[in-house]
């Protein structure tokens, strides 16, 4: 068995080699055609083939070589353009780049972009498999030997963690700072916040410390896990250009979808679904004694692949919005914005309702308001919002899939709650005032509404929460901080729900009678850094605004304690915290 | 009033718990074990890997310190009763106005020549567990004596870590004492099936040592000879009191406590572990070393102290345990070896690793105990039955009401009424599915009357 597993994680590694390679090794020739192929303005193309004089023709043996000296190009085309009526804005020398690259090159392995999907993605997931596969043979039942032994799963140090939060945090401020007064203040107000209840909870303690979630030596397979993953993330949301390959090497896919060649975009979603479909049957084998997260583990993976990924290329082919029919605002953030609502309503429409056609896109704009105003306060209201969060969210299902591994890693002190309570409420106090914004913007066709600018707004929340927090910290510190930071720290959505759930649910855990042994199990497992034992240990139902209903606690525990449950039966009495600690002693009656 | 509490396990914890939410007295609980409170039953998982020390520990460190609960760091060598001051190893002394005593146990050790061997350890403290973690570096196969729930929690221990292990059980057959027939038959299967070699009726007779202190090998009183680099010694525990000997403390195997769970002398008292009930409750053993008694006994000394005098009741029976990959529940008046009156429904699912046993009064038809093996029960609903003693065919119709299983799981309600129709030739009907709401409408009712 131990044979098997390690055929398997060679086979991985050598899928993953040719993957990585195969992003920068090609050659790249930039020729005129390709310029005026690609560039429709005018006097860009024209400027572009003059400014390329040097490198036109040249062969590049790998995409950063050919990225700098097309870098360079553009550079100087923007100081020539600078001041006239068509100077090159950053976003168009993006797009430049990224077309430029992807075309003036064959592709990965060159051109062999057949072989390259199959060494690398087929394979991995071949390897990835032959490793998952012989825990068949295991007898079912909970399998956590060794997590806290693993350089892979055991997390990081709390100076290497809090290194990674600040040059995080940093990258924000920076951005702020070059973006408005306004923004940089409201940062520093939240770091603020951060630091003050740190230090308070420091002091209220007697600078004795919060429970730490960091192990004793870091574990380097899992930093190095973390660094890829945030690497993966920068790259795609700021520097798709690097990987073009990728993109190259998926166009057949994608043209077979949707009828249009690939962007970054598509590679992402594809890469979504393989490694989710792949970890998706890692829990399946692991929980195979469990229904209940069988049954969600599918539908997860049903909604990523169907709706996140099939239907709408689908809809792209019949030239329709791309649309994913399951992202719901606030965490699909920009489905109020004049861009979005016009794909919908049609171009020009200013959401009177005279315009409105009957076409899909009017359905799906309705659909969307459905979504908000009806179906996520009634399925929460009956479920509790395990509905969405780890049974139907994109989010939510990579952290269940691919996160699995790493969702010991979530801090349980009370100050972790502290900080999740102030940043994920301010997120969606966040969102909403944007979607405010822009909402205005699309009925009125005004930009402005008071001090703040729609396009501003919505580019300074597409860049924090949209790339940096969802993207780059959300998945890229699995490793580090958990596979829920952003749904615990950062999801606007989950904060709405949330608050459903705590007030108007009926959904909860139950706790079996006085069975606890305060093992931890629960706690330990729970992504979302709850202290489920410190409810468990009294007798205490667990209603808690955070918990997305993954039910690991309940298949963790080892004495039959807890259970995911739908009823406000006596929710009141038995969520409260004098409950006895056990049931039989008629005598001791409960404090008051 | 300065409460001294020697023990910081989940009796003694719990004790000074309650005490702070009854009075404002000043607290202390000392232990010469660990700095903080932690799960005792929660070592295994430290060892396995699944949690770290510091996840076993129920409550942040600054808990303590907020709820000006002192915790001192000291092995307590004599307890001077007259003058109510306790006397620690390093010379230091500590006065008290009431003591509790709360010092767990110790586990077995039977005169095998040997067994203070190096690499020779039962599992029951902290440093058990860093002795088990020193040992298994290179370790090619452990021996473990005895046949209950340490032993095979030191058995799964080392088989998560690929270390061989055999397993001597005295017994024809697992834990046989206490659990029925078929159940112990399906843990051995169980044992088995995880590549245990477990060798029934078979004893320690001596541990060898190589040479050097440390142990090399056993020999069974069948003769045979074990080479083994650990030992664990898991035969039961006994009260950990043999600094309290020769006091005017009255000890029988445990400190003697009446049901308010005072010593014979004024001011001291006794919980948990260590604890020796004089006039237990039909059925109930005058120790009992698990963690819910201990939990229990914590709670009600506090009331006691504080002036609440409440008798120590640990109600209807019931304990939980893990087996490998089966979980198992017990609530409930059920016996290894029943009498004539008991009558079994015992059902069986195919795979061998899940089972459920209703025991009744054939005479009476009420119901008395649940048995259950990789199959969740609600405590409350089950102890509602026992303790009101419902017919056995009320309790078959609302079977349902029971279960504690997660969600989407299989439903055996069906298969056990057959049975019961089966053997009795009473046709039964669940009144329900399986509802949360239903439950605590039928525990409400029942709480009302």
């Amino acid at each position: 068995m131990r044979q098997i597993k390690l055929v398997g994680i060679a086979i991985f590694l050598f899928a993953l080699g040719v993957f990585l390679l195969s992003s920068f090794m090609s050659q790249h020739t930039l020729t005129a055609d390709l310029i005026t192929d690609q560039i429709n303005n005018n006097t860009h193309q024209k400027t572009l083939i003059t400014n390329a004089k040097e490198i036109l023709g040249k062969t590049y043996t790998t995409n950063v070589s050919f990225v700098a000296a097309l870098k360079e190009v553009l550079a100087t085309s923007k100081a020539g353009l600078a001041g006239t009526d068509s100077k090159l804005e950053d976003w168009q020398i993006n797009n430049y780049l990224f077309a430029l690259t992807k075309y003036s090159s064959p592709g990965p392995l060159n051109g062999r972009s057949g072989l390259a999907f199959f060494l690398s993605l087929i394979l991995g997931s071949i390897g990835a498999l032959i490793y998952f596969l012989p825990d068949l043979k295991l007898i079912p039942g909970i399998k956590n030997n060794g997590i806290y032994h693993s350089s892979a799963t055991r997390g990081i140090s709390k100076g290497i963690r809090w290194f990674m939060l600040v040059v995080t945090l940093l990258v924000v401020l920076f951005y702020a700072i070059t973006q408005s007064m306004l923004l940089t203040i409201g940062v520093i107000a939240v770091c603020a916040i951060i630091g003050f209840s740190i230090y308070k909870s420091e002091q209220s303690h007697n600078n004795v410390a919060a429970r730490s979630a960091a192990p004793l030596k870091t574990g380097l397979i899992g930093l190095v896990t973390g660094i890829f993953l945030i690497s993966f993330y920068v790259l795609l949301y700021f520097h798709p250009y690097y990987i073009t390959n990728w993109v190259k090497m998926l166009d057949p896919v994608s043209e077979a979808l949707s009828g249009y060649p690939a962007s970054h975009w598509f590679v992402y979603g594809f890469l979504y679904c393989v490694v989710m479909t792949v970890m998706g049957i890692r829990m399946l084998i692991k929980y195979r004694h469990n229904k209940y997260q069988l049954i969600r583990t599918v539908s997860v993976i049903f909604f990523q692949l169907a709706f996140a990924f099939i239907i709408p290329e689908i809809l792209v082919r019949f030239e329709q919005p791309y649309m994913d029919l399951k992202n719901i605002w606030p965490l699909d953030y920009d489905f109020f914005t004049k861009d979005e609502m016009n794909k919908m309503l049609g171009q020009g429409s200013n959401f009177a309702i005279a315009s409105w056609s009957t076409s899909v896109g009017t359905i799906m704009f309705i659909w969307g308001i459905v979504l908000v105003l009806v179906v996520v306060p009634l399925l929460t209201y009956f479920f509790g919002k395990r509905w969405y969060c780890s049974w139907v969210c994109g989010c939510g299902g990579l952290a269940e899939t691919l996160g699995d591994p790493y969702r010991q890693l979530s801090d349980k002190s009370l100050r972790a709650w502290k900080i999740e309570r102030y940043v994920i409420h301010g997120v969606m106090v966040f969102a909403i005032v944007m979607t405010g914004v822009v909402l205005y913007q699309s009925i009125t066709g005004n930009d402005q509404l008071l001090f703040l600018n729609a396009y501003s707004v919505k580019g300074w929340y597409g860049f924090m929460i949209g790339a940096m927090f969802s993207g780059v910290v959300g998945t890229g510190f699995y490793p580090i901080m958990g596979n829920r930071v952003w749904c615990r720290f950062g999801c606007p959505l989950t904060a709405m729900m949330g608050l459903i759930q705590k007030y108007k649910s009926r959904f909860r855990i139950t706790v079996n009678g006085g069975q606890c042994i305060s093992c931890g199990n629960c706690s330990t497992y729970c992504e979302m850094g709850i202290d489920v034992r410190s409810y468990a240990q009294r007798g205490q139902d667990v209603v808690r605004a955070s918990c997305v209903g993954c039910g690991v606690c309940s298949a963790v525990c080892p004495r039959g304690v807890l259970k995911l449950e739908n009823s406000s039966a006596d929710v009141a009495e038995r969520t409260s915290q004098l409950r006895t600690i056990h049931i039989s002693e008629n005598e001791v009656t409960l404090l008051s | 009033m300065h409460i001294a509490i020697i023990g910081n396990g989940i009796s003694g914890i719990t004790a000074a718990r309650f005490l702070r939410k009854l009075t404002d007295h000043q607290i202390t609980v000392i232990s010469s074990e660990s700095d903080h409170f932690f799960s005792r039953t929660a070592l295994m998982y430290v060892y396995m890997g699944h949690m770290r020390y510091e996840d076993v520990k129920p409550y942040e460190d600054w808990f303590w310190e907020k709820n000006r609960i002192d915790l001192k760091k000291g092995y307590v060598e004599k307890v001077d009763f007259n003058s109510k001051s306790l006397h620690f190893a390093g010379g230091e002394h500590l006065v008290y106005d009431k003591l509790i005593l709360a010092t767990g146990s110790t586990p077995n050790k039977f005169g095998w020549p040997g067994q203070d061997l190096d690499g020779v350890h039962g599992l029951y403290s902290l440093q058990d567990l860093e002795a088990m973690e020193k040992h298994s570096e290179g370790l090619k196969r452990a021996v473990i004596v005895g046949g209950g729930l340490i032993g095979i929690e030191m058995a799964e221990m080392f088989h998560s870590r690929n270390i061989p292990v055999t397993f001597l059980v005295r017994e024809d057959s697992y834990w046989g004492a206490v659990l029925p027939p078929e159940e112990s038959e399906m843990v051995r299967r169980h044992i088995v099936e995880n590549h245990i070699d477990l060798r029934l009726e078979t004893e320690l007779k001596e541990i060898i040592d190589n040479g050097s202190g440390k142990c090399n090998a056993v020999i069974t009183n069948k003769g045979e000879k074990i080479a083994c680099g650990f030992v664990g010694l898991t035969a039961g525990v006994h009260p950990n009191i043999k600094f309290l000997k020769e006091t005017a403390l009255e000890i029988d195997k445990g400190i003697l406590v009446n049901d308010h769970l005072e010593t014979n002398i004024k001011d001291v008292y006794a919980i948990g572990d260590c604890a020796r009930i004089q006039n237990p409750q039909p059925g109930r053993r005058p120790i009992e070393a698990i963690w819910y008694t201990g939990r229990m006994m914590g709670e009600v000394v506090a009331y006691n102290i504080s002036g609440k005098k409440v008798k120590y009741n640990p109600g209807i029976w019931f304990n939980s345990a893990k087996f490998f990959d089966i979980e198992y529940q017990v609530y409930g008046d059920l016996q290894a070896n029943p009498p004539e009156n008991h009558q079994a429904i015992y059902w069986e699912h195919k795979d061998g690793r899940k089972s459920i046993r209703i025991v009744y009064d054939k005479n009476t038809s009420t119901i008395l105990g649940f048995n259950l093996m990789g199959v969740r029960y609600r405590h409350e609903v089950c102890e509602q039955w026992v303790h009101e003693k419902a017919n056995i065919e009320t309790v078959l119709r609302d079977l349902s009401l029971a279960n504690f299983d997660p969600e989407f799981y299989n439903e055996y309600e069906q298969d056990v009424l057959a049975i019961y129709e089966k053997q009795s030739g009473q046709k039964v009907r669940l009144n329900h599915k399986r509802s949360l709401t239903k439950t605590i409408q039928f525990l409400r009712k029942k709480l009302s009357v």
